[in-house]
């Protein structure tokens, strides 16, 4: 047995054929990966190809049609408190003020607490998420990026072992995703919880993860690869891209969602067995001897480090 | 820019306050002139059932306005008098309109609310229970009265059934299309906090069903409203519906006129209490 702090093995999901004599619609097949401890891991892929059905499922949400989840020992199912979720739409209610909302988290983690003390904790993650001004609002009242840090400071909060976020700032402007991203390493490094988070977009998941996870096309997709990113953490949005690996990186990932992610599906791998991605690490990969540069290269990425930085309090006067 | 449109805006309110006040004084001119001017046309256009009442009365026309407000401000000045089963003054008529809809209506709630929550949380018991209440809706309620009045043998309890049956479908409807359009998201949001099943039912599901309901309860008040109108007619004895019965009788049509207003005024008053409270729960999305 293998010790990841969640492993999935063998995950395959079928939904019913529309139509009376359709075939069932296998959204992807026999999927095997794990998430170590404390590890934040992306998962890339095209539309459509079930990384929301893979999150759900995590969420316990919903149901993989086989194949089976377990984390730290024991099987996942239905939802629970060790897990929390940021949903796509932020998903807050909206009867309920951005303070109330983070107190609905908390209060349901934390019953035996106070009010004080459930008020204390939730202002506490609002703060860190910058919204300590505006929690008497109700969602109506706030911007999609304020709504969206809302829904980030109530999963926190809960301080869960895994947080799943699905596609977290897919309807930001990129300065409040900027944001966002900086308040969310700032609280991951702080509790060092294990994160899976869906992205769209390639630069976030190099700023953000310790490991990629790239999807091939649906239907019948499967995770391909693993991508290790070892650059130096703390990463910076603005110091980052001056990295000799980053643009290594970012071409591997790009060549994979444009031509690859497609070549992959037609290309059936061999085996029955569990088939868990394939580690790759584009650095070695594209030149052996680069791989030592990272040495000398971290101090270089630290000058740069509070050159550009942006605050909350910089953007939001923007 | 804005403060043109507030502008613009309050001379709008202004000015549908005065054409509302040019409409009113207009209408009661009219009205009180019609009174004093003789009757138009001759006898013989008139029917024999208006001649029976011209002979009852010297002055067969509706009575005018000031004649009302006369009769509003005697009433209205000592609501509450009691003189014998036929003389009580408007407020206790109303009173007693008032109690019945209201426990009638309450009941109703308490029946009605948390069937809704079953049906609209669960396919099964909508699929059951629908052809019964698409058969028991339409009914009038006052086809109801007969059958009442049999069973339960009093007067003062069928008027409260039969407000009961009529004010219970819109709150089951609107409880039951609010619960089941409860956005799935939300139900997600409490599932991932591991909430039980009641305290999902109060903390999630009851607040974003709240408007909807509280819709279906302002419909049935304005129902119920209308219907005990009816229903005291039929089973007499006290209330507002009683009370316009009984002036008809005696041919005292400014005291069936000044009722008919006040019968509207409460109403819109039972709404309007309603409409405060809906307030409270409502949420923009
Ligand atoms: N209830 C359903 N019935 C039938 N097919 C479904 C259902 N839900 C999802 N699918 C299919 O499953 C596939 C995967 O859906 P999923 O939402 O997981 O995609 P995704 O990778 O999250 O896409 P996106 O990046 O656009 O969010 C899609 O092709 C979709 O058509
Ligand atoms: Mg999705």
């Amino acid at each position: 047995m293998s010790h990841a702090f969640v492993e999935v093995q063998n995950a395959t999901k079928r939904f019913p054929g529309t139509g009376k004599h359709a075939l069932p619609l296998t959204v992807f097949e026999n999927i095997s990966f794990g998430l170590n401890k404390g590890e934040f891991v992306c998962i890339i892929g095209h539309s459509g190809c079930g990384k929301s059905t893979i999150m759900n499922a995590l969420a316990g949400l919903d149901q993989f049609s086989e194949g089976s989840m377990v984390m730290e020992n024991k099987e996942i199912k239905g939802p629970g408190l060790e897990r929390g979720v940021v949903f796509q739409n932020y998903s807050l209610l909206p009867w309920l003020t951005a303070l109330e909302n983070v107190r609905f988290g908390v209060r349901a983690r934390w019953k035996a607490w106070s009010d004080r003390e459930v008020t204390e904790h939730s202002m506490k993650y609002l703060k860190m998420v910058g919204l300590q001004e505006v929690v008497n609002r109700k969602p109506s009242q706030l911007s999609g990026g304020m709504r969206q840090r809302v829904s980030i400071a109530r999963a926190f909060a809960t301080k869960p072992k895994l947080l799943l976020l699905d596609e977290p700032f897919g309807a930001l402007d990129a300065l409040t995703r900027g944001v966002i991203q900086d308040e969310l390493i700032k609280i991951w490094s702080q509790d060092q919880q294990t994160v899976f988070m869906i992205t769209h977009d390639v630069d976030e998941a190099i700023l953000l993860a310790d490991r990629i996870f790239l999807m091939t096309n649906g239907p019948h997709a499967r995770i391909a690869e693993a991508v290790e990113i070892d650059l130096p953490r703390p990463r910076q949005r603005a110091s980052i891209i001056k990295h000799p690996h980053f643009y290594t990186i970012r071409n591997y990932l790009v060549d994979f969602l444009v031509n690859r992610s497609s070549e992959l599906r037609s290309e059936k791998p061999s085996g029955h067995g569990m088939l868990y991605p394939t580690p790759v690490d584009p650095v070695r990969q594209s030149s052996p001897e680069c791989a030592t540069e990272t040495a000398s290269a971290s101090p270089d990425t630290e000058s740069h480090q509070n050159l550009v930085n942006f605050t909350p309090k910089e953007t939001r006067h923007g | 820019m804005s403060r043109d449109a507030t502008a613009e805006k309050l001379s709008l309110n202004v000015r549908a306050a005065l054409l509302a006040i040019v409409l009113l004084v207009v209408g009661l001119g009219v009205w009180e002139g019609v009174n004093h001017s003789p009757l138009m046309g001759g006898n013989e256009t008139l029917s024999e059932y208006e001649q029976l009442l011209a002979g009852a009365d010297e002055r067969a026309s509706v009575p005018p306005p000031s004649e009302i407000a006369a009769k509003a401000w005697k009433e209205l000045s000592n609501p509450f008098y009691d003189a014998g089963p036929n003389d009580k003054g408007i407020g206790i008529q109303l009173g007693y309109s008032l109690y019945r809809v209201l426990s009638g209506y309450l009941m109703a709630a308490l029946v009605a609310i948390p069937i809704g929550f079953l049906i609209g949380m669960s396919p099964l018991a909508y699929k059951a229970l629908n052809p019964f209440i698409q058969v028991l809706r339409p009914i009038s309620p006052l086809a109801w009265m007969p059958l009442a009045l049999f069973i339960i043998r009093d007067s003062e309890a069928s008027a409260i059934f039969v407000i009961f049956i009529c004010s219970i479908w819109p709150m089951l409807l609107n409880t039951a299309f609010g619960v089941a359009g409860v956005r799935n998201d939300w139900v997600n949001v409490a599932r991932t906090h591991e909430l039980t099943s009641l305290q999902t039912a109060f903390k999630v599901i009851l607040p974003a069903a709240a408007p909807t309901i509280l819709t279906g309860m302002r419909i049935s008040i304005g129902i119920a409203w209308l219907v005990i109108v009816a229903a005291e007619m039929l089973v007499g004895g006290t209330g507002i519906g009683y009370y316009v019965w009984n002036e008809w009788n005696n041919l005292d049509l400014t005291s069936v006129i000044f009722s008919i207003l006040m019968i509207g005024v409460v109403g819109m008053l039972l709404d309007m209490a309603l409409a405060y409270i809906a307030r409270f729960v409502t949420y923009a999305e």
